[in-house]
């Protein structure tokens, strides 16, 4: 009787539901993925080929230069950057370097670009607040593989998926830090800007997003890093670059070509870490 | 006319405002109100007028709603009910544009942690009300300097806030808010977050730049001595509303109430009353028309051993001591100028009790009040202290 009342109500469609909206809007808004896809891909090819045209030597200067100016000229980043990409290279994975890093360049300042509206949105409107705080939660707890499905439907296999599935992936922390930032601006300030007559925009431009900089900066780290993390996982649908290279070591049993791979996936995020944390310690 | 007229204003904070108002005209107390309608009201019914060029206090203790009324002079918050009238014009009535034309030509702000942007250099701070109004770069840089050098800061442009002093940061506030040329200066607690010894020289300073600016000053404080030295004007508020306005005088001598009368029970006389609360009537002897022998006379008459020199006019000259007295007068000399001391120890007639104490210690004859450099009473040792002690027999009203 009691085991009756759970099967009460047969099984709710929710599969075949999203199946059917997918499946809906692949078909429906086909006219806007196509060029997405045509022209993303073409651009992060090009991007690809540029990075990739520049000398592996002149390249690996070039970072450990910037690495040096950029943490107020220590030696600690710049000489780690010239081991590890020399390592990479050493390992005959320069290219696959080339690849993800344009992966993650593209899908970090997609994640950016539109986080950054969005977390500005959030800290101005307690509704907006109070409806995408639920939805940031779904994004980052929803395991990424699923994510993987719809970008296939969407984008086919490759770059342009890879990048379609970071982004999801990677884009709360900035939504959420920049939100935060704006919202811990000292409320005395926010009435200083105020007082004095500013617009808004003015407000917003020269009081809240400088004073909220050192969080969004933080924000976009974890963005960073969260696209890094995706990228082996977008290559199960074909993204190239050091993922791949994890993959198919996966499926051939190969522990030695993964751990290579591995280690440089961790050269590339200690790099790219300490990059983005040392923008955000300058005044 | 009045620059800034205030007419019931007032403000509850809460979800069931309508109730509460309606509560608040029936006289409810705010208690009652808090439990019916879970309203909190932040200013009750204050109204008041602060004319051209005066600096009026608003003092209470924190949470009686000073705060709260001088941001709704300025719309940083939105009053309930009740009415602001800067130069006659409602601002209520104002649409974000008009409000903002207000906000950046006719009203300065100086706030209690300074509320300088910490990203921005001490002349970039200076500059943002006029940034804001796009005024061009070199038009506001040099406004800005001047600014600064007003405040005495010149040659701290490049500084950042983080790297000054609490007083410092605070001038470049009062730099910020005086870039804009405003005619209304709404000060929240400016002063509250200095020390006792700077905030005595930025008051002294914001009194000499009033001098010369006549700005109109609307000045928040928890502090009555602070109240009392700066201010034309006095309102004293507690739990909203408005207990009484008046001089500081008034406010003193005629409490409106007991919470007023213990409010300043405790006022440090020693900042409130000045040289002429205390001083007496003068022995003198005129230069002009009198020599030793007379002066030795009236010395010996009052039991003294020094008295003051003035000439016909009361115009202070000096004093002579006894002893020199009786000399001269055995050297038969007839001229008081030749034994006439002239480093007196002297204080005008407003100044503080406090700044009397070291002068009168480290004087061998009493200290001489002058208005005008005419000699109006003096100041003995005993005095002060019967002045400190015995606080019921200072009159305040001093008719000499």
């Amino acid at each position: 009787m009691i085991i009756n009342l759970l099967n009460f109500v047969p099984t709710i469609p929710i599969a075949e539901g999203t199946s059917w909206f997918v499946n809906w809007l692949t078909n429906t808004f086909s006219f806007i993925f196509f060029p997405i896809r045509e022209h993303l891909g073409n651009f992060m090819g090009w991007s690809t080929d540029i990075l990739g045209a520049i000398p592996p030597v002149i390249m690996i200067a070039l970072v450990a230069l910037l690495a040096f100016i950029i943490t107020g000229k220590k030696f600690g980043l710049a000489a780690f950057s010239i081991v590890g990409l020399w390592l990479i290279y050493n390992q005959g994975l320069w290219d696959r370097l080339i690849e993800t890093f344009t992966l993650v360049l593209i899908a970090s300042l997609l994640s950016v670009i539109i986080g950054v509206p969005f977390g500005i949105l959030m800290s101005k409107s307690k509704t907006a607040e109070a409806i995408m705080k639920p939805v940031l939660d779904f994004m980052q707890t929803m395991p990424a593989f699923v994510y993987l499905i719809p970008a296939v439907a969407f984008f086919g296999i490759g770059m342009v998926p890879g990048v379609f599935a970071s982004l999801i992936f990677a884009v709360p922390p900035t939504v959420r830090f920049t939100n935060l930032g704006i919202r811990q601006v000292p409320n005395e300030l926010v009435e200083a800007s105020d007082a004095f007559g500013s617009t808004p925009t003015q407000k917003l431009f020269k009081v809240e997003l400088p004073m909220a900089k050192a969080t969004i900066m933080a924000g976009i780290n974890q963005t960073v890093m969260l696209a890094l993390s995706m990228v082996v996982i977008a290559s199960m649908i074909g993204a190239p670059g050091l993922g791949r290279e994890v993959v198919s070591a996966l499926q051939r049993s190969q522990v030695g070509p993964g751990f290579v791979a591995g280690i440089s996936i961790v050269i590339l995020a200690i790099i790219i870490d300490r990059f983005t944390q040392s923008m955000n310690t300058k005044r | 006319m009045a620059k800034i007229k205030v007419d019931k204003l007032t403000k509850i904070f809460g979800k069931r405002t309508k109730q509460a108002l309606k509560m608040l005209n029936e006289n409810k107390p705010k208690n009652e109100i808090l439990a019916q309608t879970g309203c909190t009201v932040g200013v009750n019914q204050a109204s008041f007028e602060v004319e051209d060029g005066e600096i009026f206090v608003i003092m209470g203790l924190s949470g009686s709603g000073k705060s709260t009324l001088v941001r709704l002079l300025n719309r940083l918050i939105d009053p309930t009910s009740g009415n602001v009238w800067v130069d006659e014009e409602d601002l209520a009535q104002m649409n974000p544009v008009e409000l903002r034309e207000v906000r950046r030509k006719k009203m300065g702000m100086v706030f209690q942690k300074f509320g300088l942007f910490p990203f921005r250099t001490v002349l970039q701070n200076v500059e943002y009300g006029l940034e804001v109004q796009g005024i061009e770069k070199k038009d506001r840089m040099k406004k800005a300097l001047e600014s600064l050098e007003l405040v005495g800061l010149k040659g701290y442009e490049d500084q950042y806030p983080d790297q000054l002093s609490g007083g410092m940061q605070q001038r470049v506030g009062l730099a910020r808010a005086l870039a804009n040329d405003p005619e209304v200066l709404l000060m929240d607690e400016a002063f509250s977050a200095l020390d006792p010894l700077i905030r005595k020289d930025m008051q002294d300073e914001l009194l000499d730049l009033q001098t010369t600016m006549k700005k109109t000053i609307i000045f928040i404080t928890h502090d009555l001595d602070e109240a009392l030295r700066i201010g034309d004007r006095i309102a004293l508020m507690k739990d909203g509303s408005i207990v009484q306005i008046g001089t500081p005088e008034e406010i003193l001598v005629k409490p409106a109430n007991d919470y007023v009368e213990k409010f300043v029970e405790d006022v440090d006389r020693s900042k409130v009353l000045t040289a002429q609360h205390i001083m007496k009537r003068p022995e003198t002897i005129n230069i002009d028309k009198h020599g030793p022998r007379v002066a030795l006379e009236r010395m010996r008459e009052v039991g003294i051993s020094s008295i003051f020199v003035v000439d016909s006019n009361r115009n202070l000259k000096g004093y002579i001591t006894a002893d020199d007295a009786s000399a001269a007068r055995k050297n038969e000399i007839k001229n008081l100028d030749e034994i006439l001391h002239n480093n007196i120890p002297k204080v005008e007639k407003d100044t503080p009790m406090n700044d009397i104490f070291n002068i009168i210690h480290d004087s061998p004859v009493p200290v001489a009040v002058i208005d005008n450099n005419k000699l109006v009473g003096i100041i003995v040792r005993g005095a002060v202290i019967s002045a400190l002690a015995n606080d019921g027999e200072v009159k305040l009203e001093n008719d000499y």
